[in-house]
């Protein structure tokens, strides 16, 4: 029978399979961070268990730390929940990178830099953009803290499997539009619950010639549309990408690895319970106005008014959207002034996005009533980025030059947006409150972001893009 | 856990969709390292005005929806971050059951784990739980996990879908991880036959 990469993924991990009872799936990599995990480990302690398998288990922290003096955490509750994640791993073995480690970062971008996230595996986090893993063709979610109790207790959970879609984007994406905006727009013209209860598949020729951070920033937002997970089958740039990274299989068995994996992409003919059909060439560079990833529109867009809306209901969720961000309605977004600009995120802190992002900012200067900051994805990114000269194109430009970690993407640390202020961000959540209380997100890819810092407002980031041939393919993401 | 077998008390009704869990409970109120005390962060930017006064606007801020148990309320609630600290706050804040047109998968998954009751009604039949005389309670609803049933105040009776296993759970109250660890032999069989990756 033909079968997707998800009914593989699924059935190569039952542990337990009976009538009317949730499978019971084996866990290959636990990813664990400060915020969501230390009821977990007291859970544990409470009732005298042990950690099943610290070996599969990962630890960082990234929620909750400084991006700047990082060693030195002021907030004392902070501190503790950064001190009780030392201690847990200690004792019950788990490897941990810390604020020490050169290997720190976003859990989410060390993963996969690390060779930890591979294909075939299932990978779960305390942490709902655990979807990104699944980039790599890994069956890979987000789970709540009772979940992360289980798994480090048994290393395995029950779950019902979720029905499938596959999202099909064929075509050469526009001269400056990337992998953000297919996400953004995807969100836009289907809602944010559009994958409630399914996993996808995202297949065709635009995934294709997707890199592995563009497949990642893709995978990370799909739980932004309700998605339980999301894969991409792996494929040679999968593999190119593996390998020498320093956990992956190496020499023999990353051929053999290779060759397992290879086999993993959905069979011809295989069912989906729903298909989606995106035509690349139709998105243009997205930019959220409101307080759902969905409510986005192309730059050239015009933000909706109450008296546009079909429905009671509809019209209630825009009177408060624009409300909460300080609109009538009606407005342009490229009239739209920020005063804040953030790259960073687990969407977007990878060096592709920080180089694509430097190309924009080179030789200029950020709107004098702009802060901007970039936070790489972790000391990793942050390195290899200085070792190409990355940081200084942004420090000449005005930019803050920060340490790895979540930062403003839900503004844990210090690195929060004011009240009524505005903030173009590579994140993936523009929630009322998300960068700090009465903060106004709107959400970018990171040339989009590097463009509004420029002219302190939203502008078609095609207008500054140099356009060269060579340029051209590069933003184009081939 | 004690088990859930039914519950009978006054629902708040909020009338909104896609509640995130960003709104449920603010970043801030996530630096604990314990379960206990999160039902005064509950809702925070929205019962609270900036300078710390209640926000009277607030449905859930007027006295009689301030005892309320249930929770009614719209399309996709509980979406964004897997917090575990959502279904806390809801908890210690004291619901017990929540009622709406559908869930976040994580959050709902979270709720069960905790002793909460998600319940998926359709949109007509959520309308019909409400009384005319207030937008924002409803005086008595009444549900039963082991039937699966809810009913109004009026007598109106409703079913919902529940999965069958963690019905179970559910009503017993059992501890998954106990469960789950009677398995122990299945899965150290699959740890030792299975191919890596």
């Amino acid at each position: 029978m033909s079968k997707t990469i998800i009914d593989k993924l699924w059935d190569r991990h039952i542990v337990v399979e009976e009538e009317n009872k949730p499978d019971l799936l084996y866990i290959d990599l636990h990813l664990i961070h400060e915020v969501t995990s230390p009821q977990a480990f007291a859970g544990l302690r409470e009732k005298n268990r042990t950690v099943r398998r610290p070996d599969l288990c990962f630890a960082t922290m990234d929620h909750n730390i400084p991006t700047v003096d990082r060693f030195n955490i002021k907030d004392e509750t902070s501190r503790l929940q950064v001190q009780t994640l030392e201690k847990n791993c200690e004792e019950f073995g788990i490897q941990l990178e810390g604020l020490n480690s050169e290997q720190q970062g976003i859990v989410h971008v060390i993963g996969p830099e690390l060779g930890l996230t591979l294909p075939g595996k299932t990978i779960v986090c305390g942490d709902s953009h655990t979807s990104t893993h699944g980039a790599f063709g890994a069956l890979s979610f987000g789970i709540g803290t009772s979940e992360v109790e289980h798994v480090l207790a048994t290393q395995t959970l029950w779950q019902n499997k979720p029905k499938q879609m596959n999202v099909k984007i064929e075509g050469e994406l526009g001269f400056g539009v990337t992998a953000k905006d297919v996400i953004l727009w995807f969100i836009a013209k289907y809602g944010t619950n559009v994958g409630t209860g399914y996993i996808i598949e995202f297949s065709g020729s635009t995934v294709r010639n997707f890199s592995m951070e563009e497949r990642m920033t893709l995978c990370n937002m799909s739980i932004e549309a309700g998605a339980k997970a999301s894969v991409v089958s792996p494929d040679e740039v999968t593999f190119s990408y593996i390998s020498g990274k320093r956990y992956a299989p190496k020499n023999q068995e990353f051929l053999e690895s290779c060759k397992r994996w290879s086999e993993l992409a959905s069979d011809e003919n295989a069912r989906f319970d729903q298909r989606i059909e995106i035509d690349a060439s139709e998105i243009e560079p997205m930019v959220t106005w409101g307080t759902t990833p969905s409510m986005c529109l192309p730059i050239s867009g015009m933000i909706p008014a109450e008296e546009n809306s079909s429905s009671i209901e509809e019209k209630q969720s825009l009177r408060n959207a624009l409300h909460y961000m300080g609109f009538r309605g009606h407005e342009q977004i490229e009239d739209i002034s920020v005063q804040h600009v953030f790259i960073g995120s687990c969407t977007n802190s990878r060096l592709s996005d920080l180089i694509q992002a430097s190309k924009v900012v080179e030789g200029r200067k950020v709107h004098p009533e702009v802060r901007a900051i970039v936070v790489p994805g972790s000391q990793t990114v942050k390195k290899e980025a200085e070792i190409l000269g990355l940081h200084q194109i942004f420090l000449d430009a005005g930019f803050e030059w920060r340490e790895s970690g979540c930062s403003m993407c839900l503004g844990m640390n210090d690195d929060i947006v004011p009240e009524g202020e505005r903030c173009a961000s590579t994140s993936n959540r523009n929630f009322a409150g998300r960068q700090g209380k009465g903060a106004r997100t709107h959400l970018v890819s990171p040339i989009m972001a590097a463009a509004a810092a420029l002219k302190g407002k939203f502008t078609d980031v095609r207008s500054i893009l140099p356009k060269t041939e060579q340029e051209v393919d590069h933003y184009a993401g081939v | 856990m004690p088990g859930f077998k039914t519950h009978s008390g006054s629902a708040a009704v909020l009338d909104r969709n896609h509640v995130d869990t960003d709104q449920i409970i603010p970043k801030q109120f996530l630096k604990k390292i314990d379960k206990a005390g999160y039902g005064e962060y509950l809702f925070f930017d929205w019962r609270y005005h900036s300078d710390g006064t209640e926000n009277k606007d607030f449905e859930l801020n007027s006295k009689e929806t301030k005892e309320a148990t249930i929770l009614v309320t719209g399309k996709n609630f509980g979406c964004g971050s897997s917090r575990e600290h959502a279904p806390w706050a809801l908890k210690d804040y004291g619901f017990q059951v929540i009622i709406a047109e559908s869930f976040a998968d994580i959050f709902f998954n979270n709720c069960v784990k905790n002793g909460i009751l998600p319940i998926r009604l359709s949109k007509g039949e959520i309308q019909n739980l409400q009384s005319e005389n207030s937008e924002t309670l409803i005086r008595t609803l009444r549900v039963d996990l082991e039937k699966q049933l809810v009913e109004s105040e009026t007598g109106e009776v409703f079913h919902f879908e529940f999965d069958p296993y963690w019905k179970k759970m559910l009503l017993n109250g059992w501890d998954e991880i106990s469960v789950t660890l009677q398995q122990e032999a299945l899965i150290k069989k699959y740890e030792d036959e299975r191919i890596v990756n």
